[in-house]
């Protein structure tokens, strides 16, 4: 074998990272790859740099899967800087002085924030914004400012201002330009775009030149402009545009443009055949791409014109780099932006509609061809839900319906407006630009089984990125599934033609509150082991009767018919329940003491809790009665339910807590427990952000500040890890209350069956702004309603165990026989670190008829 | 007591006294020892149709004592129970694993007298 192809890439930014990706799916050996990156950590989602904001961390934002770096033929090396190539020598020089040689090298340099040269903007709280430490750095100065103001009105200087905004600072933007997002918006667009972000307490200044920076009277800096105005403002962002990173292809003379940027060729080759040049550092047809899908479409070309170099079976032509569309769609502030191919109409002969509604502060611009049948570009602020339709339609040249302006006009009565046929696209039609994902990919990967939004998501990382493309992907799958023959239902089983949220609805609404009631009313047939929990879940979510009543028992899947949960052997455990993980003495040792009486296996589970295994049917009254004496109450771990509320001790007694977390977390868990749900709940407390109760893995979790609580929702451990997303902060216990209400009840209303929050979350249109909309903002008007429905369930709480053994009637079925007080025979344990554990099927056949431990009396 | 000391009417040599019907909630089961063999024994009530039921209770695919444990319903034409352990379904009336008709289990005869359930193999 021949020795491997020596790969040096500067920069391990996005475009970086994704060329690493690409080269690793490509070429898994035969490449010795040696990334340099100047920055402490390894890339991140630049896209989403604002969340950091919101309470991403720079860990939510990586872009690298875990042990990325850690294969073989792949070195990382993090704060370390190129600072000169040696083209015949073909060596790369290191800031710590290292040579590095190369037989390929790739330029993923990226580009620097434009700084506009005013005197005095090195002034101390002036800021750029492009890295985690930038924001890092602006967090800090925000937190002893008042005043914050964002040089440049484009889309990240937007993004910087809501930063300052949401810091709580007064917070001006002030632009060169006569108009907010002078690139991609007309005078028209950037008017209504200025009246909403002004609405939104943002000042903004346009046709401003700063001249100078000075010390302020009232504040820190006074910036004074060309027509002698004076801004004093705390702190300064510039956001005045970027430029390419070139500075290493000029000492080397790899050629560059007039206006910066390095240039390559559809190959992303710069003249030197050796050395490529991707992302915003490169130059193609002398243009600069600063959006992050053509950048990822040059790692593509580069990483399989580098793999050519490495032949396999495999040697398709390499694809080349022909340009990229640079649409974009974004919700800036709140706001919809979205702005298409030719924006400014400076195609010859086009034509340009424009809707605007002042009152709405709406604005539609549609530019298309002069024979009008085709779409070249448009504009839409405050509403871009025409975006997805336009782009398809100006991508795929589709001819445009005889009256094209429908497509932007409000869709009145009896108008409906022309939706695209998804039909109608190319099977090439790239539908996610993100990850470059095709019609075709879509609806393979619907014939493959993936019915869910969420489940394509995994499967083609269509809508993983931006998001934008979500509602167009989500009606490919359900057109390719309704061409396949498949039902496009979500019919919890044969019996009932409605999903689970619409059987809530029948029920709640038709105040149903028997299995039987509701099949002969709403259903058919006798129901199975799919409809009947389901059942029985929304009549205690709705209506909270005992669960063990006679018509509920028999909707009961095992573990809520005896109360416990279910092991192989067919032997139960039980978790009582220890609130927040806080326990006395004196009840640890009932707990010991039951467990040793009764020979049970004893583990703590990750919840804070103690779980006894190995009872059969009959033991569990008699364990119960000992711990409902003890004053223990039901852990309804066995039901789909609030399991725990896991707590740090807080401020209690810990040197950092900022709150009493785990007085909050007992709140919650006496709050919320017995609660039936779509699935199992569980929750988290911390008493500061250095989260030792794991909140932010949980279905809806509690993280204390300085000004209150964090509330933090969709979490999951488990199989497939999410990080929760921060719902709402700062707020007082009433309002974490109120919001955890609205939050829970809207999930037991809309989920599915089985359904987590987390993939719930994943496949709920209008994602995490809607979830906001619907429990914070109350944009649906049933915060009321269902903050008074969960009233309902609190107060009718009642310990299942403590009525269980109340029950004379109840107790009977708990027999292993109903014609024998002997034990399950089958049922053998064996000794194992000083406990029981199940016998195997082989000592079981060796111990036949001899248990090794023989069944308490 | 042990399924083969019973006592407790036997209208016939061979049946198994069990239970009174009443024990046994409607649409549930419950687990009988007769000749030393376990028996799940479901009463189904539809429209105030009753029906008995008595199959194996060991689950084969979990080995363990379960069936009589699992939920009842239908799939389309045939009644069946859903195994409390990994949820195969068994057809109440023949044995038959709707999932994987290559597995089986014993059914049992079962009668009604004078409101008690008979079994016999």
């Amino acid at each position: 074998m021949s020795d491997p192809l020596r790969i040096v890439v500067v920069g391990n930014g996005m475009v970086g990272q994704k060329l690493l990706e690409e080269l690793a799916e490509r070429r898994p050996s035969g490449l010795d790859i040696t990334v340099l990156c100047e920055e402490p950590r390894p890339a991140y989602d630049r896209v989403q740099l604002s969340s950091f904001f919101s309470g991403k961390t720079a860990e939510d934002l990586s872009l690298v899967p875990p042990g990325f770096f850690e294969r073989d033929g792949l070195v990382l090396r993090l704060n370390a800087k190129a600072v000169a190539i040696d083209r015949s020598l073909k060596q790369v020089t290191t800031s710590t002085g290292e040579t590095l040689p190369y037989d390929k090298l790739v330029l993923a340099t990226g580009s620097y924030p434009f700084v506009p040269p005013v005197p005095g903007r090195e002034r101390p709280d002036c800021f750029v914004y492009r890295t985690i430490e930038d924001l890092e750095a602006m967090t800090e100065a925000g937190g002893r400012s008042k005043v914050g103001v964002v040089v440049g009105g484009g889309l990240l200087g937007l993004e910087a201002a809501k930063a300052l905004k949401d810091m709580g600072l007064e917070t001006h933007v002030v632009e060169f330009a006569p108009r907010l997002m002078a690139v991609q918006v007309d005078d028209g667009g950037g008017r209504v775009l200025r009246q909403k972000i002004e609405a939104l307490g943002v000042t903004v200044h346009t046709q401003k030149n700063t001249v100078e920076i000075v010390d302020g009277e009232a504040r820190r800096h006074a910036m004074r402009f060309a027509d002698d105005s004076v801004l004093e403002t705390d702190m300064i962002v510039f956001s005045a545009g970027i430029r390419p990173r070139d500075e290493l292809a000029r000492a080397s003379e790899l050629g560059v443009g007039p206006r910066g940027g390095i240039v390559i060729d559809n190959h992303c080759r710069t003249l030197d055949d050796d050395i490529y040049a991707i992302g915003e550092c490169a130059l193609w047809d002398g243009k600069i791409y600063g959006l992050v899908a053509p950048g990822y479409e040059m790692a593509r070309v580069c990483a399989a014109h580098i793999a050519a170099a490495v032949p396999q079976e495999d040697a398709d032509e390499p694809p080349q780099f022909t340009g990229a569309d640079m649409s974009t769609k974004l919700k800036l502030m709140g706001v919809d932006v979205a702005s298409l191919g030719d924006a400014h109409a400076a195609t010859p002969g086009a034509r340009v509609c424009v809707y605007t509604d002042e009152r709405k502060q709406v604005y539609k611009k549609l530019v298309v061809s002069e024979d009008g049948k085709y779409v070249l570009g448009g504009v839409l602020i405050g509403d871009a839900e025409a975006y997805g339709t336009l782009l398809q339609m100006m991508l795929n040249r589709m001819e445009l319906p005889p009256e094209p302006e429908f497509l932007i006009l409000p869709s009145g009565d009896g108008a409906a407006r022309p939706a695209l046929g998804v039909d109608a696209l190319p099977d090439a039609a790239q539908i996610c630009s993100c990850n470059n994902v095709s019609k075709a990919t879509i609806c393979a990967a619907v014939r493959d089984g993936a019915h869910s939004i969420g489940k394509l998501k995994t499967a083609t990382k269509a809508g993983t990125s931006c998001g934008g493309c979500v509602p167009l992907t989500t009606q490919l799958m359900k057109a390719e599934m309704k061409r396949c023959g498949l039902s496009v239902n979500n019919h919890l089983c044969e019996h009932f033609p409605y999903s689970r949220q619409e059987l809530y609805h029948l029920i709640r609404v038709g105040r149903i509150e028997t299995f039987d009631e509701l099949i002969t009313r709403h259903g058919r047939g006798r129901g199975c082991d799919i409809c009947k929990p389901a059942a029985a879940s929304i009549f205690a979510s709705c209506w909270n009767e005992f669960v063990l009543k006679k018509d509920k028992a028999a909707l009961q899947d095992s573990n809520d018919y005896f109360l416990a949960n279910i092991q192989k052997d067919g032997t139960y455990s039980i978790v009582p329940r220890i609130a927040g993980g806080e326990i006395t003495p004196e009840k640890l040792i009932v707990l010991g003491e039951v467990a040793k009486k009764h020979r049970l296996y004893t583990k703590i589970t990750g919840g804070q809790r103690i779980d006894l295994f190995g009872a059969q049917v009959h033991q569990l009254p008699l364990i119960w009665k000992e711990l409902v004496d003890a004053g223990f109450e039901s852990g309804h771990a066995y039901g789909k339910a609030l399991r725990t509320v896991k707590s740090c001790v807080g401020s209690t007694w810990c040197r950092y807590g900022m709150l009493d977390s785990v007085s909050m977390a007992l709140a919650i868990e006496n709050r919320y427990k017995g609660l039936r749900a779509p699935h199992k709940i569980k929750s988290a407390v911390s008493g500061c952000t250095r989260e030792c109760a794991e909140a932010q893995s949980k279905d809806f979790g509690v993280i204390a500040t300085e000004k209150g609580w964090n509330l933090y929702v969709c979490g999951n451990g488990g199989m497939k890890p999410r990080h929760a997303e921060l719902l709402a902060g700062d707020l007082d216990d009433e309002t974490l209350i109120r919001y955890i209400d609205r939050f829970l009840m809207f999930y037991i209303r809309t989920a599915d069956r089985l359904q987590r929050t987390s993939v719930w979350r994943d496949n709920l249109e209008g994602g995490l702004d809607y979830l906001k909309d619907v429990v914070v903002h109350d944009k649906l008007g049933i915060g009321a309603e269902l903050e008074a429905e969960m009233a309902q369930v609190v107060g009718s709480y009642a310990c299942e165990w403590k009525k269980a053994i109340e029950s004379p009637e109840v107790l009977r079925r708990f027999r292993s026989f109903v014609n024998s007080d002997a034990p399950d025979s089958n049922v053998v344990f064996v000794d194992e670190r000083n406990q029981i554990r199940p016998a195997t099927p082989e000592e079981k056949a060796r111990f036949k008829g001899v248990p090794v431990i023989a069944e308490s009396a | 007591m042990d399924g083969s000391n019973m006592d407790g009417p036997s209208t016939d040599t061979g049946w198994t006294d069990v239970c009174a019907v009443d024990d046994i909630w409607p649409n549930t089961g419950v687990c009988a020892l007769v000749e030393g063999c376990q028996v799940a024994v479901f009463r189904l009530v539809d429209d105030g149709q009753e029906q008995l039921f008595a199959i194996d209770n060991g689950d084969p695919f979990s080995d363990a004592n379960v069936l009589s444990r699992g939920l009842v319903g239908n799939l389309g034409e045939r009644l069946v129970v859903a195994s409390p352990i990994y949820k195969q379904h068994f057809d109440l009336a023949t044995g038959e694993c709707v999932e994987d008709p290559g597995v089986s289990l014993r059914t049992w005869r079962v009668r009604v007298a004078d409101g008690r359930v008979l079994i016999a193999a």
